[in-house]
């Protein structure tokens, strides 16, 4: 093609340049380093300064990873092993304490051929979660339950449960996965009675005793309908009385009647046995599951209108944020001691539950209350408008607004309750990071090894902190409603 | 200072509270089970094994008071008590029985309401060093640093020792058995000050026990001793005589192996009389009579207890030292059934 007029823009390129690739400096790698580590000369510096720590710690601590042994029965035969193979002087991890060790480190004390009860518990927790966790997405929880059926039913062959009690565990599941496709709000009934059959299987003892709760609540509930047509104040108390009158004077002696007639006991299991991550993960679970809705009260309380319930509230939460956790634990294993009468005994695990989650929910409490502040005023004039009474407006509209706001905080709350389980050490009670390895090391096999105790039961612990963060993040995303 | 003081008032509450439970025999019979307070974990002295089955020098006492009062030594449910909470475990009534390495001081036993039943242990505090550090006694350490358990007895010996001889000390304050260790072993303190038994424990498990000494003395004066609450005599007596009655069956020579035998045939009146077979001592203290051969018969007598736990046979290797019999130029000295 030529250009006929001979003008001022006959220099102008009359075919387009072939595509080039960006400048070196423009693309890939280069562009990522230049802009994210090398970008001015304080950046390279701190850039070169973080290397050489990472560079540091690697050549400081790798080899003492590399030199593990994990197959060994005491510390000097780990030893002897590591100067065998890498030449004397040689540093090494000794994580044969672990393999040895592994099951008072997960199950406390708990009697060995009984550690199928306990994982069936922890299998099943996932069971009782599926509605109210993973309630949005039906793939999720499919994928959670199937996981958690295949990890539980293989944990218990390995664990030699009893047939009788596989072929339940093999029944439950397959109903949960089945219920869970179209009806996974029926699951919210196995839900209820999860706790129940928890302590049933952790602690043992006879089964007519739940059964003797359950049909406590049963009459307690009969009251409420009954009452109910009377008036709605008498029928909330009734139901609470009758239901307590019930356990308190008639369950006891039916439980042990029934027991006595037709035996459903299966072996008691002390509370002393309990430790290690059972032990940390039943408090820690029974304190998140409770302190929650007891948070939420309280946080509803101390924003009440009426004087004594808000003034209440707020001495109840003032007290316990304004009291370290290890002296409420205290009070729980000594204190409480001198106020029961002589010789009751009173579950040291329990008391150390209640405490672990009145102090939790003392904390929800403000969390949920910060989530509650942030909710527009119009928002609570809306309800008004609506005509809805307090429950109707706290329910429908206040509740599931504030309590998305409060995700991160309530989350938080959960992380450092779980990790606060370890404090039980100081009242005695085998919780896996002090007593249990301070217990395996009073044994003359493992007497000097410090370091791989903390490492497994440290990963332990930010395997589950971590995936409760990663699901606050999932749920986060999951009900955002908002457009930004 | 501050939290002895701490806990010693709430030990004091506990008393003024809890002199209801005073009958602590009946108590323990009704239950079927001795609650015992041992160390959450101390070598030689108690442990759980991989199973949960606690063995120690300190079990084995509360195995022979289980065996002479409910008849089994394996009815006794061990309470693992830190060593801030093991007074006030015991004078809350959560403990029936401390067996738990605690020093017997003047004012654990008045100002604390103890009461202690005879020495078990024989200890003394004592220092650990490196050897390459050149020192060979505990007046060179002036100036040094040194990691000490926080508020335990040894704490203050320590204190009390270099006012007494002019020295000054750097303390490096740990919690437990296992931080000081790894203090010691990664050259934080000079010296590493604990009971001469937990020091030798300690050495043998270094991967290099020939590097380290225990200088030769012994700053303090540590009779470790089970101890019950202040006020129930009776119940005193019956932990004082088992424990006499394991010392007394070394001196006489009533092993776990022989005891059967010796019941019927040994001539001794004294071992007649411990055995049961002629007297009824038991009735005494409102046990039956054969209360201390089942206590001999639980573990052995104490000569046996020392070598199975923490004797030279042992990786610990203690050396009888103090708590030989009196005889034999220890301190043990059982008094006589009679």
């Amino acid at each position: 093609m030529s250009n006929p007029n001979h003008g001022p823009d006959a220099y102008l390129r009359e075919e387009m340049l072939p595509e080039m690739p960006p400048p070196a400096r423009e693309t890939g790698m280069v562009k990522w380093l230049h802009e994210n580590l090398f970008s001015g000369p304080v950046n390279a510096g701190l850039t070169v300064l973080g290397l050489l720590i990472v560079w540091f710690l690697f050549d400081h601590f790798y080899p003492w990873f590399a030199h593990s042994v994990w197959n060994a029965s005491s510390l000097p035969e780990c030893r002897k092993i590591i100067a065998e193979t890498w030449g004397e002087g040689a540093g090494g991890a000794c994580f044969a304490v672990i393999r040895e060790r592994w099951n008072q480190y997960i199950y406390g004390f708990y009697p060995p051929g009984l550690y199928w009860r306990p994982t069936l518990v922890f299998g099943l927790l996932f069971v009782a979660l599926a509605p109210i966790l993973f309630s949005i997405s039906r793939n999720i929880r499919r994928i959670v339950l199937m996981t958690a059926a295949i990890a539980t039913l293989l944990s218990l062959v390995a664990l030699n449960t009893p047939s009788i009690w596989l072929g339940v565990a093999v029944a439950i599941f397959a109903v949960a996965l089945l219920v869970a496709e179209r009806h996974q709000m029926w699951l919210l009934g196995f839900s209820a009675f999860y706790p129940l059959l928890g302590v049933w299987l952790i602690w043992g003892g006879s089964f007519w005793w739940i059964i003797m709760i359950l049909a406590g609540m049963g009459f307690g509930w009969l009251a409420f309908i009954i009452a109910g047509r009377l008036s709605p104040l008498l029928a909330g108390s009734s139901a609470i009385v009758v239901t307590l009158l019930v356990w308190v004077f008639l369950s006891g002696d039916a439980a042990k009647d029934a027991e006595n007639l037709y035996s459903l006991a299966i072996t008691r299991v002390d509370s002393e046995a309990i430790g290690g991550f059972l032990l940390a993960i039943t408090i820690g679970v029974a304190g998140i599951t409770m302190s929650l809705p007891l948070g939420i009260v309280l946080a509803l309380a101390r924003r009440s209108d009426m004087f004594l319930v808000s003034s209440l509230a707020v001495i109840f939460i003032e007290f316990i944020r304004g009291v370290p956790l290890i002296t409420l634990l205290f009070v729980a294993q000594l204190l409480l001691n001198y106020f029961l009468p002589p010789g009751t005994s009173f579950d040291i695990v329990l008391r150390v539950i209640i405490m672990v989650t009145l102090f939790a929910a003392a904390y929800m409490a403000e969390v949920i209350r910060g989530g509650l502040a942030a909710l527009p005023a119009g928002q609570y004039e809306a309800a008004d408008a609506l005509g809805l009474d307090y429950w109707k407006a706290q329910r429908l509209i206040v509740l599931p607004q504030a309590l998305k706001i409060s995700i991160p905080g309530i989350v938080s709350t959960f992380i450092g309750m779980f990790k606060d389980t370890t404090l039980v050490a100081f009242v005695g009670l085998y919780e896996p990071l002090k007593n249990i390895s301070d217990a395996v090391r009073a044994n003359i096999e493992w007497k000097g090894i410090y370091w791989e105790p903390f490492i497994f039961v440290g990963a332990i612990f930010f395997i589950i902190c971590f995936s409760m963060s990663r699901y606050s993040m999932y749920l986060e995303r999951r009900l955002q409603r908002d457009n930004r | 200072m501050k939290r002895t003081v701490f806990w010693g008032a709430l030990a004091m509450t506990a008393m003024a509270a809890g002199a209801a439970a005073a009958d602590t025999l009946s108590e323990v019979k009704n239950r079927g089970e001795l609650n015992c307070g041992v160390n959450p974990g101390l070598v030689g002295f108690a442990a759980p094994d991989a199973n949960g089955n606690w063995a120690g020098f300190d079990v084995d006492l509360c195995k022979a008071v289980a065996a002479a009062v409910l008849g089994d030594p394996g009815k006794v449910k061990y309470v693992p008590l830190t060593g801030q909470t093991r007074f006030t475990g015991l004078s809350s009534g959560e403990v029936d029985l401390l067996a738990r390495n605690s020093t017997w001081s003047f004012s654990r036993d008045t100002d604390l309401k103890l009461d202690f039943a005879g020495v078990n242990y024989y200890d003394g505090q004592g220092f650990m060093v490196r050897k390459d550090l050149g020192v060979t006694s505990t007046k060179e350490l002036d100036g040094a640093t040194i990691c000490i358990q926080t508020g335990t007895t040894t704490e203050l010996n320590l204190a009390d020792y270099f006012k007494a001889n002019g020295m000054e000390y750097q303390p490096v304050n740990i919690d437990s058995n296992a931080e000081g260790e790894q203090q010691y072993m990664a050259g934080a303190c000079d010296a590493y000050t604990t009971d001469i038994s937990g020091l030798a424990a300690t050495r043998a498990a270094f991967a290099d026990p020939e590097n380290h000494v225990i200088l030769p003395e012994v700053i303090s004066k540590e009779p470790l001793a089970p101890a019950v609450r202040h006020g129930d005599n009776n119940w005193g007596d019956i932990v004082r005589w088992t424990l006499n009655a394991l010392i007394a069956a070394e001196e006489y020579g009533i092993t776990s192996k022989n005891i059967e035998e010796l019941a019927k045939s040994s001539e001794n009146p004294e071992v007649q009389r411990i055995l049961g077979v002629t007297d009824d001592l038991g009735a005494m203290i409102g046990l039956d009579k054969e209360w201390a051969k089942r206590a001999i018969q639980a573990s052995g007598n104490y000569g046996e207890i020392f070598a199975a736990n923490v004797g030279e046979q042992t990786p610990i290797g203690l050396a009888r030292g103090l708590n030989a019999q009196w005889t034999q130029g220890g301190l043990l000295y059982a008094q006589p059934f009679r």
